[in-house]
């Protein structure tokens, strides 16, 4: 056989054929999907719609849409641990899978009644809902959303169920929440799903929100019946409920409270917390070594968010209902008040960039979403979104507390 | 803003003259119009105080007004409970609770007008009228 015969074809052929191949593949991969990572995506609640908005943070811009949600009142969203699934809480107890790559849901399920939030395990296998009605927390596996633990915020002798409130992700697949209803904290380990073990502790009158610092040792609530709030150390449970900023409202009667402030790790900066007095016009600052206030900070009306950016230098503010326009900034070496801005009518809701240059902020009331630099700021953009409200950074998918 | 008590004492005039009746209309026009008083709220105002219980009260009875925090605001969660008893709540609030008194943000007619739609099944959210040009 001669090496002529092995040729598959002629010079001429394949100076033919090789721009036809390279032309189809180019149009395979342009009709396929493209790859990217997830790592700067986030998702937008249109709370009216049931809709949510995947945005992307680096071209500051929208790329898909997901509707079908449910009442997304008061939703929240957690993250899968590699940041491609986030898991949308509804207020009518839908929990809904949402891919951010497809922009698809991929599963959902009515797990309650009336649902206020959720968290995600440790190990990203789990993930809880909060629920109001029926009051309890419900275990889901995190692939599935199949059930895998139901534990009921039972009070009393008479079977009584409370809100549940303040739910945080702890080290060792634990969860802490509060109990709004029973003045309750508890503390459910979920290692074992089958088996869950609940440890309760006497939190103070009324707890309306919590946060866990972001090394998880600390469990602050605030109480909406008294004036203080709780805290609990988790290494060291046995120590019980100790009460930070004990009468910090100095006997004045509160003001009329139109929004519940939320609270999450976000309050921590500099080793020391800023935490929204309940019906005052106030910041309150505490040292997270010792637990004692040290300081106060006059600000323009009830806070509602009161977020560290991400390096701690600046902490920003909203505001409830009706001074709901306003955002103020406090500098935290000079522990004051330094700019004071209205970006639009009704600021619902803040997220920084995971490394803080810029702060996105959704009004409800223009139906546009802003988005600020943190170090001038000044507003660099701004896009519409139908009565926007939570706006959650994939980021969170790596943060204990969120 | 508000003063629905001054409308109820012009109504209760008994004018002897033409001229007097003019008056008391023009009058009466001037504080509907400018207070919406206890007759049909001006349909602006009703634009924002649908929105402002959709979202605002919302915010602790869910959107839906099916409740949360709060208890649910559906004519089934509200049927059989008397009238002004739940006014008084929307003007004092309900002590011991989260619910705030809202006197001040509202007069006692946009109470009644906000109750008696309540019982009805709620309108729909409009969202509140554009405001110039986005910054």
């Amino acid at each position: 056989m001669s090496k002529e015969n092995v040729r598959l074809s002629p010079p001429l052929l394949w100076g033919f054929l090789l721009p036809v191949m390279v032309f189809l593949l180019s149009a395979c991969t342009s009709a396929g999907p493209v790859l990217r990572g997830t790592g700067d995506l986030g998702v937008l609640i249109e709370r009216a719609d049931g809709r949510v908005k995947i945005v992307d943070t680096s071209a500051r811009s929208v790329l898909a849409q997901v509707e079908g949600l449910g009442d997304l009142s008061h939703a929240s969203v957690v993250f899968s641990r590699d940041a491609r699934y986030a898991y949308v809480f509804g207020r009518d107890g839908g929990l809904s899978k949402v891919d951010l790559l497809t922009a698809r849901i991929v599963r959902r399920i009515m797990q309650a009644g009336n649902a206020i939030g959720g968290a995600i395990s440790q190990d990203g296998r789990i993930v809880v809902a909060q629920n109001y009605t029926p009051g309890g927390i419900k275990a889901f596996d995190a692939e599935t959303l199949e059930l895998v633990a139901d534990v009921p915020a039972s009070y009393g002798s008479d079977g009584k169920r409370s809100k549940v409130v303040g739910l945080a992700d702890l080290p060792g697949n634990r969860f802490v929440y509060s109990l709004f209803d029973a003045d309750e904290i508890r503390v459910t380990d979920l290692s074992d799903p089958a088996h869950p073990v609940t440890q309760r502790f006497p939190a103070g009158h009324q707890p309306y929100d919590a946060l866990v610092t972001p090394d998880g040792r600390y469990y602050i609530a605030g109480l909406f019946g008294e004036d203080g709030l709780a805290m609990l150390d988790l290494w060291q449970p046995q120590q019980g409920v100790r009460k930070i900023l004990s009468g910090y409202g100095k006997g004045d009667a509160p003001l009329p409270v139109y929004k519940m402030p939320h609270l999450r790790g976000w309050a921590i900066a500099g080793g020391r917390a800023y935490l929204p007095a309940i019906g005052r016009h106030e910041v309150l600052v505490v040292d997270t070594a010792t637990w004692q206030e040290v300081g106060r900070i006059a600000v323009k009306s009830q806070p509602v968010f009161v977020m560290a950016r991400p390096d701690g230098r600046e902490v920003w503010v909203n505001f409830a209902f009706p001074e709901n326009g306003w955002v103020q900034v406090i500098d935290t070496l000079k522990q004051d008040v330094v700019d004071t801005l209205q970006p639009g009518r009704a600021i619902l809701h803040m997220e920084f960039a995971p490394r803080g240059e810029v702060v996105w902020l959704s009004s409800r009331d223009d139906n546009r979403v802003f988005i600020y630099d943190t170090a001038s700021h000044k507003q660099l953009h701004s896009f519409a979104a139908a009565s926007p409200s939570g706006i959650f950074f994939t980021s969170r998918a790596a943060r204990t507390g969120f | 803003m508000l003063n629905p008590d001054e409308a109820h004492t012009d109504s209760m005039m008994k004018p002897p003259a033409l001229l007097l009746h003019v008056l008391v209309l023009v009058g009466l026009t001037l504080v509907s119009v400018f207070a919406s008083a206890t007759q049909p709220l001006a349909s602006e105002r009703e634009r924002v105080l649908v929105h402002m219980v959709r979202q605002d009260c919302g915010s602790c009875h869910g959107l839906t007004l099916s409740g949360g925090l709060g208890s649910a605001l559906t004519p089934a969660a509200l049927a059989g409970k008397p009238v002004d008893g739940l006014v008084a709540t929307i003007m004092d609030g309900r002590p011991g609770t989260p619910m705030p008194p809202f006197r001040g943000i509202l007069s006692e007619a946009e109470a009644y007008w906000i109750i008696d739609q309540l019982m009805q099944g709620f309108p729909a959210d409009r969202g509140l009228a554009s405001q110039g040009a986005q910054r």
